[in-house]
């Protein structure tokens, strides 16, 4: 089964996020752009999935073109191909016409499985893989912790607030997956020479059916007003265990009376 | 005037929390307030939802809202707004809600903004509040356009209900095209918990790396017992498969806001502070002086969580003996 994995590029989560003060835009400049951790469980699933069932990956993104290395990441992997949608028309685009693109651009590719991570680890939006699964008139099975796959027919294990459900669906089907659904590989040093030569389409929004007034920041139907530093907590005090440390917090409850 | 609309969901046979919290919130607006509930036992919560602002309710209850996965939902919903054109439609965050969510905004062109902690309007429409960075900047955002998609997080407001009212109960009834029931339940597993639920506990006992095995989460399991709290647990751990998932605090988990959190070898990364920086007093223990948790901590112990937890058993053992 041929299947496709959406990714981002994200700024690295361990680093300390900025927002220009004028544009208000997340900076990117200097800031080390990588694959989104939660998407690279995105990609072992679905080389899982394509590896049990004779099949391939495409990744698929939509992003500036320096994030070029997170798709290479991906391919690395062990991804077949990828197709990033990059213009600059699409700065600033809203969680609709990302998912319009994306679905344009997995519409092209034939697939039958879509994998999504449940969420970006920088924005957590959330709603683009549903977006899309509607976009392309296909069921999803959303926040799969485990996924397995049996002929036609995918079956997860979903998350749910209070524990979880069996749900399944026929394909064509988008599936996401939680960052506990597996562990994903390390690129292999062969993997990581064999992503350089892979095939990177680069299809242009005309290609893709995409109206430009319906993207970016003119298109999106949202604006960000102002970002302002939340309160900070007052400064607490920060003791050394000195085999004292239990006794001050069950002191410290004690004043609080909630023991 | 403007009119208003939250999507209601059943938590059991009652009206979820998060449903009534958003619903008191949006009584304060001024606008007329109206519910939609997609679900076989909608029935029963419609008087809940008119006590806490809805002034109508659009009421559908095939089993198909329950036994298929959001199409069936996110086909009404869109049908509903497209006739009706609401001001505003606003989501719990839940899993459900966000899948609906995303779907109805494919099928009405509709914006839609997630992880909402604020709502407000202004003479020129409505102003969502949310937080980024693990809640360290605040940002305020327009939405603009048609019907546009709010969702917001658990526990932004407090729940209350008004006067009791009976809200003027509108039955929808679409069908449900059967290439829309592709996506079937099978199951539904409540994990099993004791004690009080997370969410509600006025004390917190959370794990993370820190506690280097998953058999350690014992230790959490006694002290929540000995203070009548909940154990609640990092991402880290979580998707390690240490703990089940409905144990998880932060971005992806549970938003908390007890009296005392109490956050055990967990380092404070920005995907956890968010669910759990809205506690009244936050205690941290943790052997890396440098760790972000200590700048939220009212109380940090420095120190190897291994040895002061035992520590803190025996002392809070004593003190109940």
């Amino acid at each position: 089964m041929n299947v496709v994995v959406c990714v981002k590029q994200i700024p690295d989560p361990g680093g300390a996020g900025r927002l220009d003060p004028t544009t208000l835009a997340l900076v990117r400049d200097g800031v080390e752009v990588v694959l989104d951790p939660g998407d690279e469980v995105g990609v072992e699933a679905a080389l899982q999935i394509a590896e049990a069932t004779g099949g391939e990956v495409t990744v698929v993104s939509m992003g500036p073109e320096r994030g070029i290395d997170a798709i290479r990441k991906a391919l690395a992997m062990g991804a077949h191909r990828a197709v990033l949608v990059s213009d600059p028309r699409l700065a600033g685009s809203d969680a609709l016409a990302t998912s319009r693109v994306l679905a344009a651009a997995i519409g092209r590719t034939g697939c039958e499985l879509v994998v999504a991570g449940t969420e970006s680890t920088d924005g957590y939006t959330g709603t683009v893989p549903s977006a899309i699964a509607e976009l392309l008139d296909w069921p999803a099975l959303t926040f799969a912790t485990a996924i397995t796959v049996e002929g036609p027919v995918v079956r997860i294990q979903r998350q749910t607030e209070v524990g979880h459900d069996i749900v399944e669906a026929p394909l064509p089907v988008v599936v996401t997956v939680t960052g506990g659904a597996n562990e994903p590989r390390y690129p292999s040093l062969r993997g990581i020479m064999a992503a350089r030569s892979k095939p990177v389409a680069r299809p242009s929004l005309e290609e893709l059916g995409i109206d430009p007034a319906t993207v970016g920041g003119e298109g999106a139907q949202q604006r960000v007003l102002a970002a302002t530093p939340a309160a900070e907590r007052a400064a607490g005090e920060i003791v050394a265990d000195d085999g004292g440390g239990a006794r001050r917090i069950v002191d410290y409850l004690a004043t609080l009376k909630v023991i | 005037m403007a009119t208003v609309w939250v999507v209601a969901e059943l938590a059991g046979d009652a009206a979820a929390p998060v449903t009534l919290e958003v619903l008191t919130h949006l009584r304060t607006l001024g606008d007329t307030v109206e519910a939609v509930v997609l679900h076989p036992d909608g029935a029963s919560v419609t008087s809940a939802l008119g006590a806490h602002g809805a002034e109508r309710v659009y009421l559908a209850t095939d089993d198909a809202y329950r036994d298929h996965l959001a199409q069936p939902a996110a086909d009404t919903l869109a049908a509903l707004i497209t006739e009706h054109r609401p001001d505003l439609v606003v989501f719990g965050a839940t899993y459900d809600a966000r899948d609906v969510c995303g779907r109805v905004s494919a099928r009405t062109g509709s914006t839609m903004v997630s992880n909402g902690l604020g709502l407000r309007r202004d003479p020129d429409g409505y102003l969502v509040e949310s937080a980024i960075f693990g809640a360290t900047v605040q940002v305020t955002t327009r939405v603009t356009g048609t019907s546009p998609l709010v969702l917001i997080r658990p526990r932004s407001f407090a729940a209350e209900a008004g006067p009791a009212r009976d809200p003027e109960v509108v039955a929808v009834g679409r069908p449900i095209p059967e290439a829309h029931r592709r996506v079937r339940r099978l199951e539904s597993v409540t994990a099993a918990a004791t004690g009080p639920r997370l969410e509600e506990a006025p004390i917190v006992v959370s794990g993370g790396r820190g506690l280097q095995d998953p058999a350690n989460f014992r230790m959490l399991e006694r002290i929540a017992e000995l203070v009548h709290g909940a154990v609640g647990a990092s991402r880290a751990v979580v998707d390690a498969g240490w703990v089940p998932y409905a144990r998880q605090v932060g971005q992806t988990g549970k938003t908390v806001k007890p009296t005392v959190y109490i956050a055990c070898g967990i380092s404070g990364a920005m995907q956890h502070t968010v669910g759990m920086k809205g506690a009244q007093h936050i205690v941290a223990i943790n052997k890396d002086p440098d760790a972000p948790i200590f700048k939220l901590a009212d109380l940090g112990v420095v120190g190897d969580t291994l040895t002061v937890l035992p520590a803190l058993i025996r002392e809070l053992e004593q003190r109940g003996g």
